[in-house]
């Protein structure tokens, strides 16, 4: 009487395919189950004296089954024949495993079936239309010979496919078959079915996937192409797999998830997930309403799972996630600023920043004394110290840290050559650094330092030496950074302008335009300075072309006063 | 590196005659079973509710040596029904610091189970942790042939002063040390045993400021699926073969770990710190206990106004201290 059939695959955790097979047995699906020859004798005899008493339970010639091997394919098709022979009035085989799990009462799933009794639902699509394959084997699956287990054999398994590679070697697929891929778990109408077991060519089918690699994913998938009438390309078992094919997992705290999802039945079920199998095989009563399959928030929450593993969060270095040199997805988490020589060169720079960006402003983080934390906190968000010494026991940590701690918020520093400079090719290399330096700034805080002149020449020298180097960090091929330069001179001249593009790109929250400019310390005096020390045989050349005499003194003198742009 | 291995092996077997078992309960431990493996001293007013937190994620049956305790630990651990306990009176640090009597112990009982090697003071907390039991855990490594599982240790710390408030038997320690630091760990790989060595947290912002290197190691490898080859080489932070060591993802992503949440710091701290020092039996001649002992004596706090109260895992996953990596 009853129009749906199951076919059950089993190997572990018996007691749960029984509760199942008893689930489906009382609304009177008949069951085939297929034990995997892998259990032992004495286990499976036990097993199918428990289902005695049981009409609609019959039991198929077993098979070794191994993941990816012809096995599954043969207990299917054994399974299926017996199915389809003993009991004559079933009309839709449903292939599920042990650890499937109907989701919705059973009723619903015969109705939604009678309402369309002429509909294959088999996942099956060409190898070309397939992004899921694993190991880069899609369409060789096919044309090579894979004698040897992916699993206990890897080694044999790949050196084999090269091998047949650097030889060309090519198995013929046999005539008037297109292969197709698909999930193994699939629902097929008697006609279908049995079209494809009583096949007259079965015998070379057979044998062709015999050697196709993973053939339970791909038999039924392309010969049901020969005799539907009518495939919907879509599996009835919701199923999801992670990024290495392996199928994920369903625990108790999935349940609201697998409830809202609308699917018939789910697998993977974890054997101890008590709850699951509480809740769906017992109370369904008002469950669910009818509705098509859902499964569009459990495919979100698996697929992040996917991309957490495969590419993890930007920025982040934890004891599971250490990328090796260059693979990194971007050094740390979010885009930050580097200035270097502002500070120098304006008086009160850092407010004025932190004003007109609404971004948090640090002074010199990696100053000799200690991280310079915006408003002089002593330690900062994530409990990160201000203590040198830490910090400079390992500077990437540090940066990465900071921006990870205070991720969502721009974080802008100062930074020069009297800084810790074991940093810079972190952040030379770094995406999301923006690092604008004025060259030869340092030469400002000599300039009105009260220190002795010989002094100043050698600090200025060990100050260049450092910038020098910097630069040539900035200037590598390898430099990802945002890094643009302006000679002192050069900045001078018109601050504005590249000031303007600067904070325009940190996009600010705040006016396009803007209205207040930093003041500028005052200049005068500072071209004789220059001129001094290159008196002294040292060349600031950092600095840029700046006339020896006081003209360019006067020529800042304007610059003295806050101005208006505009 | 196989000679290493082998030579630890070796010392773990030689040592074996240190162990006097004072209840062996291993015949019941079933094929399955998840262990919990520990060596200690004097920790008999931890045990009740390290005991019962273990339980109720899933341990099936403890391992303990019992390191000359005069406490009456190890008459405690041997009345309980799932614990087998041993005991040492050797010395701690002749023994690798314990780890001898647990390489033996593990390469004896533990072979082909998933063990969980903890100390006292050190509470394991992985994904899902509120809802999945640790067999889920193992099911799934299991599934993806991972061996191993790595996580950090997280030293958890009270708001006010370490011994302003006594911890008493059978409390839960992180009602008083609820706090901890979420982002100043700094990472760095080892390149000989090829696991990551973490330092950071509060111990090494009060106590190590100034010598940053001598700050103990975070990283830890807790559970393993254990096989008789396999051996710890210094504490949990490093297992040999090497391939054990690898729980961190290379290439960008990010591989499922959990975290050790730390109950040392709290009021029992002074005592542990003045008793092991004076035995010198711990590693770097007691350098780190030393340390607490004299910090200690400063009333330190550790606490800050950055500090980040606890709340669950998930807090921990967003904060990026431990990861769900594809486990959903």
């Amino acid at each position: 009487m009853s129009r749906l059939g199951v076919v059950m695959l089993v190997h572990t955790a018996l007691h749960r395919a029984e509760q199942v097979a008893r689930h489906w047995t009382a609304s009177g699906c008949p069951v085939v189950i297929h034990v995997d020859r892998k259990v032992p004798d004495q286990v499976y005899s036990d097993f199918v004296a428990a289902f005695a008493d049981e009409a609609l339970i019959r039991f198929s010639e077993r098979h070794t089954c191994e993941w990816g091997s012809w096995g599954i394919v043969a207990a299917s098709q054994s399974a299926s024949e017996l199915m389809l022979e003993a009991f004559p009035d079933v009309h839709h085989v449903y292939l599920s495993s042990g650890a499937c799990l109907p989701l919705r009462p059973v009723d619903e799933l015969i109705d939604y079936l009678s309402d369309r009794p002429r509909v294959d639902f088999i996942e099956s699509a060409t190898t070309a239309d397939v992004s899921w394959t694993i190991g880069g084997l899609d369409q060789e699956r096919f044309t090579l010979r894979f004698p040897f287990s992916w699993r206990r054999n890897r080694k044999l398994f790949d050196a084999y496919v090269k091998l047949q590679r650097a030889l060309g070697m090519r198995r013929k697929i046999p005539e008037g078959l297109m292969p197709h891929m698909g999930s193994q778990w699939w629902c097929l109408t008697r006609q279908t079915l049995s079209a494809i077991l009583q096949d007259p060519k079965r015998q070379t089918y057979d044998r062709y996937f015999r050697r196709v690699w993973i053939p339970d994913e791909s038999y039924f998938q392309t010969l049901a192409r020969l005799y539907s009438t009518h495939i919907e390309s879509r599996s009835l078992t919701l199923s999801k797999f992670d990024y290495q094919g392996r199928p994920h997992i369903f625990y108790d705290d999935h349940l609201q998830l697998l409830r809202r999802s609308d699917c018939f039945v789910a697998r993977k079920i974890w054997t101890r997930a008590d709850r699951l199998y509480q809740a769906f095989l017992t109370d369904q009563s008002s469950a669910m309403r009818p509705a098509e399959p859902n499964p569009g928030k459990i495919d979100r929450v698996f697929s992040k799972a996917v991309e957490r593993r495969t590419r993890g969060r930007d920025g982040l270095y934890m004891q599971s996630r250490f990328p090796r040199h260059g693979s990194e997805n971007g050094l740390t988490s979010f885009p930050y600023s580097v200035f270097q020589g502002f500070a120098e060169l304006f008086e009160d720079f850092e407010p004025w920043l932190a004003e007109t960006t609404g971004a948090r402003v640090h002074g010199h983080l990696f100053g000799p004394a200690r991280a310079e934390f915006a408003n002089g906190d002593t330690i900062t968000n994530g409990a990160l110290s201000d203590c040198a010494v830490l910090r400079d026991y390992n500077p990437t940590a540090f940066i990465s840290n900071l921006i990870w701690n205070t991720r969502g918020e721009r974080q802008c520093f100062q930074f020069g050559p009297g800084d810790t400079q074991k940093i810079s090719w972190f952040l030379a290399r770094d995406k999301n650094a923006q690092i604008s330096v004025i060259t030869g700034a340092w030469a400002i805080p000599l300039f009105r330092s009260n220190m002795n002149f010989a002094d100043i020449r050698c600090e200025a020298a060990r100050l260049q030496q450092i910038e020098t180097k910097q630069l040539e960090v900035l200037g590598s091929v390898w430099t990802k950074a945002q890094v643009r330069t302006w000679s002192l001179a050069e900045f001078v001249e018109s601050p504005m302008e590249p000031m303007q593009t600067v904070i325009e790109e940190i996009g600010t929250h705040r006016a396009n335009h803007l209205t207040e400019a930093p003041k500028m310390v005052d200049l005068t005096g500072f071209g004789q300075f220059l001129q001094n020390l290159k008196n002294q045989g040292m060349h600031p050349y950092l600095v840029g072309d700046f006339p020896a005499d006081d003209i360019f003194g006067a020529r800042v003198r304007p610059f003295k006063k806050p101005y208006l742009v505009q | 590196m196989r000679l290493r291995r082998k030579r630890r092996l070796v010392r773990c077997l030689r040592k074996r005659r240190q162990l006097k078992p004072i209840s062996d309960k291993t015949n019941d431990i079933q094929r399955d079973d998840i262990l919990l493996m520990s060596v200690l001293r004097n920790e008999k007013i931890r045990l009740p509710y390290f005991l019962e937190y273990y339980r109720r994620m899933g341990v099936d049956h403890f391992l303990f040596v019992d390191n000359d305790s005069d406490d009456g630990s190890g008459e405690y651990l041997a009345s309980q029904p799932d614990v087998s306990v041993w005991r040492a009176n050797a010395s701690y640090k002749q023994a690798s610091f314990g780890l001898d009597w647990s390489n033996y112990l593990l390469r004896k009982y533990a072979h082909g189970h998933w063990v969980l090697t903890v100390d006292p003071d050190e509470f394991f907390i992985y994904p899902f942790c509120d809802t999945r039991p640790i067999r889920a855990l193992t099911d799934w490594l299991d599934g993806c042939a991972v061996r191993s599982f790595g996580t950090m240790l997280i030293d958890m710390y009270p708001q006010g002063p370490v011994d302003a408030q006594p911890y008493h038997e059978g409390q839960d320690p992180f009602e008083i040390a609820r706090w901890f630091d979420a982002g100043n760990y700094m990472i760095t790989k080892n390149p000989e045993y090829k696991n990551l060595w973490i330092q950071g947290g509060p111990r090494a912002r009060v106590f190590f400021r100034d010598t940053p290197l001598q700050a103990p190691a975070l990283n830890k490898i807790p559970l393993v699926k254990w096989d008789r080859r396999y051996v710890y080489v210094s504490s949990t932070h490093s297992l040999l073969p090497r391939g054990l060591n690898q729980v961190y993802d290379d290439w960008g992503g990010e591989k499922t770990s959990g975290a050790l949440l730390h109950a040392k710091l709290i009021s029992t701290l002074g005592d542990k710190a003045r008793e092991e020092m004076q035995r010198g039996q711990h590693y770097r001649r007691s350098g780190e206990y030393r340390a607490y002992a004299q910090g200690l004596d400063e009333q330190p706090v550790f606490w800050c106004d950055r500090s980040e109260k606890y709340i669950n895992w998930r807090q921990l996953e967003i904060l990026g201290l431990m990861s769900k990596g594809n486990w959903a």
